[in-house]
């Protein structure tokens, strides 16, 4: 029981991968992408984890009263969710314009090159 | 590449990987325990700067000089989406036309948007106390301002939204990030040190640097989305090909 915090990050970042590898779509490929991406902020999350915790803010527990949870990978975590926010949005400016110069989004039929 | 042997070399992959991720597992200490060094240091100097908000101390304070680097791919991807998502030679744009829009959402959405930028300006202002920060209350400001798209229309949004102005402030968030911690210098700490004074624990003038990082942040995430959506949604509501509309004629 106590593995499946791990064994759900592999098993969403392995789902993230398969979904790229197997994508016909190049928006779907931005979602799996972010699946694989959301894979480490479970991991990060996941090894942070000290039981009976909760968050590390103390502008309503008292210092020491109670077991906090491991504030350095909540801060990765954070910075984490607004890049993948903010790249996903990058990925999906240059699906418009492949969608625009070539016509489709399948990346199966953007072998050929094109000035 | 066949469907085929692109499975076959997908799954020798996906072996390797979850036999690796398997092994680095096991030498993993266990899932809720109480080991958590960098945690407990984290914690200790956080409380030592007056920041009730550890996570905000980590990432403002003890990890400032990380957190540059990440608000400037921030900036950078920004930056790479408006210039993929510019108006081209072969497009027009096209000039948005009125929406009805049915009154109980108009009334709704008129009411959330004062309610929703407060929300999102008291969590940048509060970084440094509770759950929040320049990140997230940010994203909450722009996303108040789009809630005038939904109640009244696209020309509405862009009235309130004059574009420029957004795109230097997304700059000036991130310059202004980069000149408080230069201002560290002259006083004798290093890059991006906390300089300040600390002030009394869990009030709003606490944690020295941490609340103007945090307002630096705020300014530079809320103008950065606007951009982003801003360009996201020229493309869905006013920029069309010159092909498309020739074909649409005939």
């Amino acid at each position: 029981m106590s593995a499946a915090p791990y064994v759900v990050a592999g098993w969403l970042f392995l789902m993230g991968c398969y979904g790229l590898a197997t994508s016909r779509n190049l928006i779907h490929a931005v979602g799996c992408l972010a699946v694989c991406q959301s894979s480490t902020y479970v991991l990060l999350l996941a090894v942070g984890y000290r039981s009976g915790g909760t968050a590390p803010v103390f502008s309503d527990i008292a210092p020491g009263s109670r077991p906090v949870v491991d504030p350095i990978v909540q801060a990765l975590t954070l910075t984490d969710i607004v890049i993948g926010a903010t790249v996903t949005a990058l990925l999906l400016s240059l699906v418009i314009q492949v969608a625009k110069r070539h016509r489709t989004v399948d990346p199966d039929e953007l072998s050929e090159l094109r000035g | 590449m066949t469907m085929r042997l692109r499975m076959w070399v997908l799954a020798l992959g996906g072996l390797g990987v979850a036999v690796l991720y398997v092994l680095a597992c096991l030498d993993l200490p266990s899932f809720g325990g109480h080991r958590h060094p960098y945690g407990d240091r984290a914690v200790r100097a956080a409380l030592a700067r007056h920041t009730a908000n550890t996570i905000s101390s980590v990432n403002f304070d003890q990890r400032a000089l990380d957190t540059l680097g990440e608000e400037s791919i921030l900036f950078g991807s920004v930056l790479g989406t408006v210039v993929l998502l510019r108006q081209t030679r072969d497009e027009d744009r096209q000039q948005p036309e009125p929406a009805r829009v049915a009154p109980s959402v108009r009334r709704y959405a008129l009411f959330a948007l004062p309610v929703t930028l407060l929300i999102g300006l008291y969590i940048v202002a509060h970084g440094q106390l509770s759950p929040g920060g320049g990140f997230q209350g940010g994203v909450v400001v722009a996303t108040s301002l789009h809630l005038l798209y939904i109640a009244v229309d696209y020309r509405a949004l862009e009235r309130i939204r004059p574009l420029g102005l957004y795109e230097v402030a997304d700059a000036a968030g991130e310059a202004a990030y980069v000149l408080v911690g230069a201002a560290a210098l002259p006083a004798g700490w290093a890059f991006l040190g906390n300089f300040l004074p600390y002030g009394t624990f869990n009030t709003l003038a606490s944690g020295g640097t941490v609340p103007l990082l945090n307002a630096a942040i705020g300014v530079e995430v809320a103008a950065g989305v606007v951009v982003l959506l801003a360009r996201f949604l020229d493309q869905a509501v006013e920029i069309v090909s010159t092909d498309e509309e020739a074909e649409g004629r005939a």
